[in-house]
C-alpha cells in the first residue's frame, strides 16, 4: 500500500487514523443538544457555523467504555460528510497529520465478530503503538446502528 | 406571456446547443435510435410550447418534423440521407426563428413550404447539414450579419446546488451577525451599534433575496393548463373556458413540482365530472360553455390555489349511496354525518361520485391520493360544494417546503420544535378546567374543556426517566387521525426556521422530522408528532365510529341505569364521560331549558321528560365532538356488554331518543341513542355566530371569547362570506353600525353591561339566544 495522508487521533485511549481526504475539518465543540431516542452513539447535535452536525461517540465500537453521560463540553471532534449529512466524531485528542503506510487489517480482529470490525480498513505502526485506520462511511453506519 | 416567451427562447436555445452534437451523430448514423429519440423529443417540445405561445410558423415546422420523425420511429419510413437533411434543415430554421424572435427581427418565410415538402417526398433541398455552419442559407447569413451578436439574455440558468450553497452562506452570515450583535451590545458604543444596524439590514435584505431565488412564479405551473383543459374538454365533448388568475404569485420551486400532478388531476376532474355536457347546461339555464377558474393568491405565508368550476357540483346523495354499498358497516354512522362530512367522502379511497370511468379521470388516481399529496407538503385541501352550481376546490400550501413556522418548547430540559400547523393550542395545566388523570400504570388522560385526550410524555415514550410528576403545559397536537396532548415543561417562542433533514442515526429514533438552527446558533430537533403518537401506541377512534360500531360489533360496553321516569335504560359507555352527583341549585331552569352549571360553564341538560330542576340528583355527563350534554338519571346500575341484537323501538319512546330495544336478563331495555340526544339539544348542535364588532374587537377576543364560546356561540371578528351573525358585541357608540342586533357593552363600571361584567354578559347572550 502507498503512503496516504492520515489524521492521527486518540479515541478513548485507542490510536486511530482518518484519511484526510474524508476529513472536512477538525473542530472544538462545546456541548451538544441531546437527541433523546437516538442510539447511544449519538451524543447529540452541535452547530458548526450555520450547519448542524450530528456528534457521534465511537468508543463503544472500538471496545472502550463510552463517554460518560453528561452535559460537559465535547472537546475535539473530526467533522466529516457522509451521504450529505455532517457528522462530528468526538476524539480525546488530535495529534498530527502524517503520511502513513497502511498495512491490511490482521484477520481475526475482534475475535469471532470479525465482520463487526469492518470499519477498520487497516493498521499502521507509529512509535510503540498500533494505529487503526478507520473507514469513515462504515464507522458512521456502525455507530448509528448501535442499539 | 413575455416571461413565458423568454423562458421558451432560453430553453430552446439551450436544447439546440446540446442537440447539435446529436444531430451530427444522427447524420452519421441515421439508425441511431437514442439520437433519433432526442431529436424527436426536441421537436415535440417545441410543438407543444408553440401551441399556447401563439407561434404558428414554429408550430407548423415542428409539427411537420414531428410527424416525419414519428413515422421513422414506428418503422414506416427509413431514414435516408434526404430525410435526415430535411429534418436538419427544419431544426436549423427553428433555431433561426427563435433567435429572430428574441432579437425582435423578422425572418423571411420563403422556402418554408419547400422545407416541409422536402420531408414528405424526400427531395433534397438546398439545406445546411449542420446547425453551426452559419452562412449556408444566404438570407440567413444576411440577417445574422445585420442583427449582430445575439441580444443579451435577461436570465441566467444556475444549478440548484449553487443556490443552496448561496443560501447556506447567507445563513452563516446571519448567525455571525447575531453573535457579533450580542457582543457589541455589551460594549455599548452607539457608533458601533449604528454600523451593526446597517450591516444587519443588508444581511436581512440579502437573505430575503437569496430566499427568493428558490421561488418561481406559479405561472410555470399554470402554463400547462390551457392545453390540458383543451384536451380534456375535447375528449369529454364539452366546451370549457379557462380563466387563470394570479400567475405572478411566487412559490417554492420544489412546491411547484409537487403541485403539478394534484392540480392536473383536479382540473381533469372538474371537466370530466363537474362541468355538464353542453345540452344539459343549456337546459339548466347556464351558458353552454363551462367555466373553469384557476386562481392563485398569497395569504400570509400560505399560497391558496382555487379550482372553481360552474358545473353540477358533487352529488352528495350519490356519494353516500355509494359508500353504503361499498361499506355497509358504516351505514349506522350516516345519520350523524353533516353535509361537510358527507362531502369529505370523496377523499376516501375507492369512492367516486361517478360510476363510469372516463378516458381522463378515473385512472386510479383518486381524490384520496390528491389529498395525501397535498398534506405531505404541509398543505390542506378543502371543498366548497354548491349543488347544481359548481364545486370549488381550495388548496392551501405553505410558501416553501424548507421554511416552517415552529413552536419552540422545552421537554425534559431540552428544547424541541413542533410544527405550528399541527399545534391547535397550548394550555397550562390546572387552568380553564384542564387536568390530568393518571390511568393505570403509565397511561395518562388529559381533560380539556370536557374533551378527553390521551396525554403523551416524550421522556416516557423514548424510555427516559422523567422526574417531574406532572407537566406544566400541554400542547394539543392535531393529526389527521385525531388529537392528543403532548406534555411540555415550557414554551419558548415561535420562529420561522429552515428545516433540514437530520442524520439517519437521529431519524432512527422515529420521533423527529428534521433539524433546525435558530438564530441563537443552538440546534433544535423538529418533533414528528405522528411518529410520537405511533411510538406511544396511541389509537385514535372518533366517538362517532365507536357509536357506529354498536350496531354491528359484539360486546360493546354499555351502562345500565334507572332513568328519572322510572324506566330502566342503557347507553353506550363510550358516550358517557362520567356520572356526576348534582349539588342542590347547580341545575337551573333558564331560557326555556335546564342548565347545569359546572366548572364555571353552562352545560345543557337533556329534559324531554320534563323533570323539575331541583329533583335531579345525578346526571350522565355526555360528550360528543366537543359538545356537552347532561342526561339526568335516577341511579346507575352496572356496565354490561351490549347485546348484539337490537330491535327497533317506536319513534316516540323515551322522549324520542331511543335507538332500539335490547334484552337484558329476559327484560326488554331501551337503548338510548346518544347522537339523537345531541341533535335534540339546539344549543349543542348549532352554534350561532357572534360577531365582535368595531375597533375593540381585538380586546373582546382576548377577554370575552371564552365566555361567549361557553355560552354556545362561535366567535368571529369578521364575518365569513355568506354567513350571518346571530348577535354582535360592540362598545357603546359602535353598536349602531353593527350588521346585526348588537349587545352594547359599556365602558363605565356600574352601567348595565359593564364590559368586565362576565356574568351579565353571559346572561345577556343567553337571553338573546332564547
Amino acid at each position: 500500500m502507498t503512503d496516504t495522508l492520515h489524521l492521527i487521533a486518540h479515541v478513548g485511549g485507542c490510536g486511530v487514523m482518518f484519511n484526510t481526504d474524508r476529513v472536512a475539518s477538525v473542530v472544538e465543540l462545546d456541548r451538544a443538544v441531546p437527541a433523546p431516542g437516538a442510539g447511544p452513539a449519538v451524543i447529540g447535535l452541535a452547530a458548526m457555523r450555520s450547519r448542524v452536525a450530528t456528534v457521534l461517540d465511537v468508543r463503544q465500537l472500538l471496545g472502550v467504555p463510552p463517554r460518560p453521560v453528561g452535559d460537559g463540553a465535547i472537546g475535539h471532534a473530526v467533522a466529516t460528510m457522509v451521504d450529505g449529512h455532517l457528522y462530528a466524531i468526538a476524539v480525546d485528542m488530535l495529534e498530527d497529520v502524517e503520511a502513513v503506510e497502511i498495512a491490511p487489517r490482521p484477520p481475526g480482529m475482534g475475535g469471532a465478530s470479525d465482520a463487526a470490525w469492518d470499519f477498520v480498513s487497516g493498521v499502521a505502526e507509529r512509535g510503540q503503538e498500533t494505529l487503526l485506520a478507520l473507514d469513515i462511511d462504515r464507522l458512521v453506519a456502525r455507530a448509528g446502528a448501535i442499539e | 406571456m413575455d416571461d413565458l416567451l423568454q423562458e421558451f427562447i432560453a430553453e430552446t436555445r439551450e436544447t439546440l446547443e446540446a442537440l447539435s452534437g446529436e444531430i451530427v451523430g444522427w447524420e452519421a448514423d441515421p439508425r441511431d435510435r437514442a439520437r433519433l429519440d432526442a431529436i424527436f423529443r426536441f421537436v415535440h417540445t417545441i410543438k407543444g410550447s408553440c401551441g399556447f405561445l401563439d407561434l404558428p410558423r414554429l408550430a407548423r415546422l415542428s409539427h411537420a418534423a414531428e410527424d416525419t420523425l414519428a413515422s421513422v420511429r414506428s418503422g414506416e419510413r427509413m431514414p435516408d440521407a434526404a430525410l435526415v437533411n430535411a429534418i436538419l434543415a427544419i431544426i436549423d430554421r427553428i433555431g433561426e426563428i427563435v433567435e429572430a424572435i428574441d432579437a425582435d427581427a423578422a425572418v423571411p418565410e420563403d422556402g418554408e413550404e419547400a422545407l416541409i415538402a422536402a420531408l414528405e417526398n424526400g427531395t433534397p433541398v438546398e439545406a445546411v447539414p449542420i446547425v453551426d455552419v452559419a452562412p449556408s442559407v444566404p438570407a440567413n447569413g444576411d440577417r445574422r450579419a445585420a442583427s449582430g451578436p445575439r441580444a443579451g439574455t435577461r436570465s441566467v440558468r444556475l444549478s440548484v446546488d449553487l443556490l443552496d450553497r448561496m443560501m447556506s452562506g447567507v445563513s452563516d452570515m446571519v448567525l455571525a451577525r447575531n453573535q457579533l450583535g450580542r457582543h457589541l451590545r455589551q460594549i455599548d458604543d452607539p457608533r458601533l451599534e449604528a454600523m451593526l444596524e446597517r450591516l444587519s439590514i443588508s444581511v436581512d435584505d440579502l437573505r430575503d433575496i437569496v430566499t427568493r431565488t428558490r421561488m418561481q412564479r406559479v405561472e410555470g405551473l399554470f402554463s400547462a393548463l390551457p392545453r390540458l383543459v383543451r384536451d380534456a374538454a375535447h375528449a369529454a365533448g364539452k366546451t370549457v373556458n379557462l380563466v387563470v388568475e394570479g400567475g405572478d404569485v411566487e412559490l417554492d420551486r420544489e412546491m411547484i413540482e409537487l403541485l403539478r400532478d394534484p392540480l392536473a388531476h383536479m382540473v381533469r376532474n372538474a371537466i370530466d365530472h363537474g362541468i355538464e355536457a353542453r345540452a344539459d347546461r343549456i337546459l339548466s339555464g347556464k351558458p353552454g360553455a363551462g367555466e373553469l377558474r384557476v386562481v392563485a393568491r398569497q395569504a400570509g405565508n400560505l399560497i391558496i390555489i382555487e379550482i372553481a368550476d360552474d358545473g353540477r357540483g358533487v352529488d352528495v346523495g350519490a356519494l353516500v349511496a355509494k359508500m353504503a354499498l361499498a361499506q355497509p358497516s358504516r351505514i349506522a354512522a350516516l345519520p350523524a354525518m353533516d353535509e361537510d362530512e358527507m362531502l369529505a367522502l370523496v377523499f376516501e379511497p375507492g369512492l367516486s361520485s361517478r360510476d363510469d370511468v372516463t378516458t381522463l379521470s378515473g385512472r386510479g388516481v383518486g381524490m384520496d391520493v390528491v389529498r395525501s399529496n397535498v398534506e405531505q407538503i404541509g398543505g390542506r385541501i378543502a371543498l366548497s360544494n354548491r349543488p347544481g352550481q359548481g364545486l370549488t376546490v381550495t388548496l392551501e400550501v405553505p410558501l416553501t417546503l424548507a421554511i416552517l413556522n415552529a413552536v419552540l418548547v422545552q421537554v425534559a430540559g431540552t428544547r424541541f420544535a413542533i410544527p405550528r400547523q399541527s399545534v391547535d393550542e397550548i394550555v397550562q395545566v390546572g387552568q380553564g378546567g384542564t387536568r390530568i388523570d393518571r390511568v393505570g400504570g403509565h397511561g395518562a388522560v388529559a381533560m380539556l374543556r370536557g374533551e378527553r385526550l390521551s396525554m403523551v410524555s416524550l421522556p416516557e415514550v423514548i424510555g427516559m426517566a422523567h422526574g417531574a410528576a406532572s407537566p406544566r403545559y400541554l400542547a394539543v397536537v392535531s393529526l389527521r387521525q385525531g388529537r392528543f396532548a403532548l406534555a411540555i415543561d415550557a414554551v419558548d417562542d415561535t420562529q420561522e426556521l429552515v428545516v433540514k433533514p437530520a442524520a439517519p442515526p437521529v431519524m432512527r429514533a422515529g420521533i423527529y422530522a428534521g433539524q433546525m438552527l435558530p438564530d441563537d446558533g443552538v440546534p433544535v430537533l423538529l418533533l414528528d408528532c405522528a411518529g410520537i403518537a405511533q411510538r406511544a401506541g396511541l389509537v385514535f377512534e372518533t366517538v362517532r365510529e365507536q357509536v357506529a360500531e354498536t350496531a354491528v360489533a359484539q360486546g360493546v360496553p354499555a351502562l345500565l341505569f334507572d332513568d328519572v321516569d322510572g324506566a330502566r335504560r342503557m347507553i353506550v359507555s363510550d358516550a358517557v364521560d362520567r356520572i356526576e352527583r348534582i349539588e342542590p341549585g347547580a341545575i337551573r331552569a333558564v331560557a326555556g331549558g335546564l342548565w347545569l352549571t359546572v366548572e364555571g360553564r353552562s352545560v345543557p341538560v337533556w329534559n324531554a321528560q320534563n323533570v323539575r330542576a331541583d329533583t335531579i340528583a345525578k346526571v350522565l355527563r355526555l360528550q360528543l365532538d366537543g359538545q356537552e350534554l347532561a342526561y339526568p338519571i335516577a341511579e346507575p346500575i352496572e356496565i354490561l356488554p351490549l347485546p348484539e341484537e337490537i330491535a327497533p323501538a317506536p319513534a316516540d319512546a323515551g322522549g324520542g331518543a331511543v335507538a332500539g330495544l335490547v334484552v337484558i336478563a329476559g327484560e326488554p331495555i331501551e337503548l338510548i341513542d346518544p347522537l339523537m340526544l345531541f341533535t335534540d339539544v339546539p344549543v349543542a348542535s348549532e352554534r350561532p355566530l357572534c360577531l365582535l364588532h368595531g375597533s375593540h374587537s381585538a380586546w373582546m377576543e382576548t377577554f370575552l371569547k371564552p365566555a361567549i364560546e361557553q355560552s354556545g356561540y362561535r366567535v368571529v371578528r369578521t364575518l365569513p362570506p355568506g354567513e350571518r351573525a346571530a348577535v354582535a358585541l360592540a362598545i357603546e357608540e359602535e353598536a349602531d353600525t353593527a350588521p346585526c342586533p348588537a349587545i352594547r357593552l359599556s365602558r363605565t363600571r356600574g352601567q348595565p353591561l359593564y364590559r368586565y361584567d362576565r356574568a351579565a354578559l353571559v346572561a345577556a347572550l343567553k337571553e338573546h339566544r332564547a
